[in-house]
């Protein structure tokens, strides 16, 4: 059914509505009323969507005005997070954020290229709805439950195991160096890229079945290995999607609060090493916003999530503009 | 024609390239394990250390004050659901409409910057939808409430719906909607009672989707709704919710607590799976399967 | 120089479904043999079992003898990345890689087998160019334009280029010209007729005058099975069997 959808709604051009108006307006006046009523819910059902979006920047820009004013870009360089002076520099959060992603990245895309490879092209046929709904369904814990495992789990185990044996072979480069909590910002990155790796997957494995048949038959035909087809007549012609896919892990990335904030320390400082605490920009919002008293504290907040909105709506348009690119915009990234 | 370049030999395939041939193939393996693995790892310790802790009384009593044992997290599963319910009234119908319109009307320059906008939406942290609804209606009301989570989550859920509305329109084939005006049924009643019908399952799909994502959410809470040590069912009042109260047990000194949160844990997730195979199950039943 | 092909007992299937019975075929080294049939008749399966492309697809397999020059394509120690670099295929819809460029498309085979020397890949691609006849049209943009850039014509030949970089024996093409107009059409056929020199080449071919034209052997296929086998012109004029009879003047197919 969906094949003859879509020759259909090629017939008239995508337009349900075109060819139907002739019918539509050559119709007794009486159900006009009605369908105009209708028509107007519905307008302002989809009107409703920029609405909020509108009152969402709107908010932002006029909640964080004190702050802005105040601290104009010194906001963005200042190391000093002092609420009780009315002194506040968003720089270790800053920090913390763009740290923990792309650690959270350089674990997360081999892996998530690697169980895209593995469904596409490798995997027995009757494993691949399994293996492809096992990973989808990472994406389906909550952030919270993921926090929880981490703070109980994971840093125990990195704390115990895992970070004395990367002191003790990777101690010279200063990334792994210091007292080892296990918490900190080596499990936020872990943990983050844990919940990043569907969103890349997911994509990627999109974008790979994008690709024609006839593009690896041409490089089987040339005398290639499987892999060197793989390389050459699938990765290298998604890789542009690819690369959105992995901007689109970006951005959520950068969004993500609560499994963040209960691993990775929250003590506000930008340290070299990855066992140290770390902070976020959505990880101070949500703990001291219930808390911030006076204007200017809860100013400077909302001026932090102000740029939090504008960073992930930067990278998110960037990473869908790439992924349709490739998908010819039928396929909509699904984060 | 001039000497061959290439070897004629069956050794042609040099050892280098069979093993990154073979090396790549185990990379991918090995790529999978470590994805599944903690997928597997966090289930198991769910159950482990979950089951144990989910008892009659966690289940219908109140916390205890921080430090005493004993107590449970009925008011979250209550607050859970009715916060969820605030949201579904104003997500539901709101993204089934814009996807009405995105699929029936829209099929046009504003419709695609509806259709942007939809996105960003979707994009926005969930961090910061709590601020919005927090700056919106908390202050204004000089309270926190479950009816600005249920706004919160409502916000988030819309775009996910729309989406689905979208798409599964799109598959109704246009002969159906001809069909029903060459009858003389009026534009409202077809979309309604037909198109939208024909692809409900899919439609409900997209529901149910939205609402196991939004049913985990903990950070668009924490300054609208708030949490809540007692029973409240009023809509103007903080309430508790079983994924904040997760956190804040998680994130405290006690053990009893710690256990509470694993309880907690489990709890949620049923509720989430649960739901979307209750779905799964009514759906599939004669009517047209979405994708 | 080209090489002959001997098959014998061939046998191949999709799933459970046979799609080729024990077909007995001598290819003779630097001819030109057509393969024509019906659709679904097996003619493409055939010619994919000489490079063991068909065993690609999942749940395809194929059994049976298959000699190209020396060597045994299906034999026990046969590695078919091995196979397919010296037996060379040209597809029915040209397939050049839309990211690289006309120098890198034909230096894609080459790059895989170690060639990493800039003198050499240029002199190669250069060679192959010109062996497709399609180097003085594009000499002059080897690396700024894409492999896709070109025309439809232009691809399949430069498919052809491709192809032949690597220095195969073979040459199969599957129904190289049906996506072309008829220009581009009697060019390709200008160029197999040149390519003989050099290689074997195997044609599949729906178009029975595109046969007639450029093939000195014709074998008719049929439900999977090769039903007559012989000098073009005898399958044209005087074919032995009705059934061929009946396909070359038209009677069905």
């Amino acid at each position: 059914m969906p094949a003859l959808a879509r020759v259909d709604a090629g017939r008239h051009g995508g337009k349900p509505g075109a060819a139907l108006e002739k019918i539509r307006t050559s119709y007794p006046g009486s159900s006009r009323i009605p369908d105009e009523v209708f028509r107007w819910i519905i307008v302002l059902s989809a009107v409703s969507v920029f609405v909020i979006v509108v009152l969402v920047v709107w908010e932002l820009v006029d909640k964080s005005r004190l702050s802005l004013h105040q601290f104009g870009l010194h906001f963005f360089y200042g190391h000093d997070w002092d609420p009780n002076n009315d002194s506040f520099g968003a720089m270790p959060f800053i920090y913390g954020t763009l740290v923990s992603s792309f650690l959270a990245l350089l674990l997360a895309v081999p892996l998530s290229i690697g169980v895209a490879v593995y469904i596409t092209e490798m995997c027995p046929q009757r494993l691949r709805a399994i293996i492809s709904f096992l990973v989808e369904l990472l994406a389906a814990i909550p952030s919270v439950i993921y926090g929880l495992w981490g703070i109980f789990v994971l840093a125990p185990l990195l704390r115990d195991y895992v970070e004395p044996f990367l002191a003790k072979t990777l101690g010279w480069t200063g990334l792994f160096t210091g007292p080892m909590y296990g918490l900190g910002m080596l499990a936020a990155g872990i943990i983050l890229a844990i919940m990043v790796v569907p969103v890349i997957a997911s994509i990627t494995r999109e974008v790979m079945t994008a690709v024609p048949q006839n593009q690896r038959e041409a490089v089987l035909a040339l005398g290639a290995t499987r892999w060197e087809m793989i390389r050459m007549g699938v990765l290298r012609n998604a890789r542009i999607g690819i690369v959105g896919g992995v901007i689109l892990g970006l951005g959520r990335a950068l969004g993500e609060t609560m499994a963040v904030t209960m691993v990775i320390g929250n003590r506000p400082e930008v340290a070299k090493s990855l066992f140290a605490p770390g902070y976020t920009m959505a990880s101070v919002i949500a703990n001291e916003f219930t808390e911030a008293t006076g204007d200017m504290y809860l100013s400077a907040l909302v001026e932090i999530g102000l740029a939090l909105f504008i960073v992930t709506l930067i990278v998110n348009a960037l990473a869908r503009l790439l992924v349709w690119s490739i998908t010819g915009g039928t396929a909509r990234p699904r984060a | 024609m001039p000497n061959s370049v290439l070897p004629s030999t069956s050794q042609a395939v040099s050892l280098w390239r069979r093993l990154t041939d073979w090396g790549a193939t185990g990379f991918a393996i090995l790529a999978a394990i470590l994805v599944l693995a903690p997928l597997l790892a966090i289930f198991v310790y769910l159950v482990i250390k979950g089951v144990g802790s989910v008892n009659w009384a966690f289940l219908t009593q109140t916390p205890k004050p921080p430090g005493e044992t004993g107590g449970g997290m009925a008011n979250g599963i209550v607050g859970t659901g009715l916060i969820l319910a605030v949201a579904s009234l104003i997500g539901v119908p709101l993204g089934i409409g814009s996807g009405i319109y995105l699929a029936e009307y829209g099929r046009n320059r504003f419709g695609d910057v509806i259709r942007f906008t939809a996105d960003v939406l979707n994009g926005v942290p969930s961090i910061v939808v709590g601020i919005t609804v927090y700056s919106l209606i908390v202050i204004r009301q000089k309270h926190f409430s479950a009816f600005s989570g249920g706004v919160a989550l409502g916000i988030m859920m819309i775009p996910t719906v729309a989406r689905a509305t979208e798409e599964m329109l799109l598959m109704v084939p246009n002969v159906i909607r001809e069909a029903a005006y060459g009858l003389g049924i009026p534009r409202w009643r077809t979309t309604l009672s037909i198109t939208l019908r024909t692809a409900s399952a899919g439609v409900i799909t997209g529901c149910m989707l939205a609402f196991a994502r939004v049913a985990g959410e903990t950070a668009p809470l924490l300054f609208t709704a708030f949490g809540n040590q007692f029973w409240n069912l009023k809509l103007n009042q903080p309430t508790a919710a079983l994924s904040l109260q997760v956190y804040t047990y998680a994130i405290s000194p006690y053990d009893d607590w710690h256990k509470q949160a694993w309880a907690g844990s489990l709890i949620l997730i049923l509720l989430i799976v649960g739901a979307v195979a209750a779905v799964r199950i009514t759906t599939s039943r004669g009517m047209m399967k979405g994708s | 120089m080209g090489v002959g092909i001997e098959v014998r007992g061939l046998n191949a299937w999709y799933g459970k479904n046979q799609s080729l019975n024990s077909i007995d075929m001598s290819v003779p080294a630097n001819h030109v043999t057509a393969v024509i049939g019906p659709s679904g008749c097996g003619k493409s399966t055939f010619v994919r079992c000489l490079n063991r492309m068909h065993e690609t697809i999942p749940d395809a397999r194929a059994e049976g003898s298959v000699k190209v020059g020396e060597m045994d394509v299906y034999g026990s120690g046969s590695d078919p990345v091995d196979v397919r670099r010296r037996i060379g295929m040209v597809f029915q819809k040209p397939n050049p890689f839309p990211t690289m460029s006309i120098f890198d498309n034909v230096a894609a085979g080459l790059k895989l087998n170690g060639f990493r020397n800039r003198k050499q890949l240029n002199e190669l691609v250069e060679r192959s160019l010109k062996l497709a006849a399609l180097w003085d049209e594009v000499k002059d943009n080897l690396h700024k334009k894409s492999g896709a850039s070109l025309s439809g014509g232009q691809q399949q030949r430069l498919c052809i280029a491709r192809a032949l970089a690597v220095e195969p024996e073979v040459l199969l093409m599957d129904e190289p010209a049906s996506a072309l107009d008829p220009i581009s059409t009697s060019k390709i056929e200008e160029l197999i007729f040149q390519l003989k020199q050099h290689y074997t080449v195997v044609i599949v071919t729906h178009n029975m005058q595109q046969a007639a034209r450029v093939a000195e052997l014709t074998g008719f296929f049929l439900m999977g099975s090769l039903i007559e086998y012989d000098k073009t012109e005898k399958i044209f004029t005087t074919p032995a069997d009705k059934r061929t009879e009946d396909y070359v003047t038209g009677r069905f197919g």
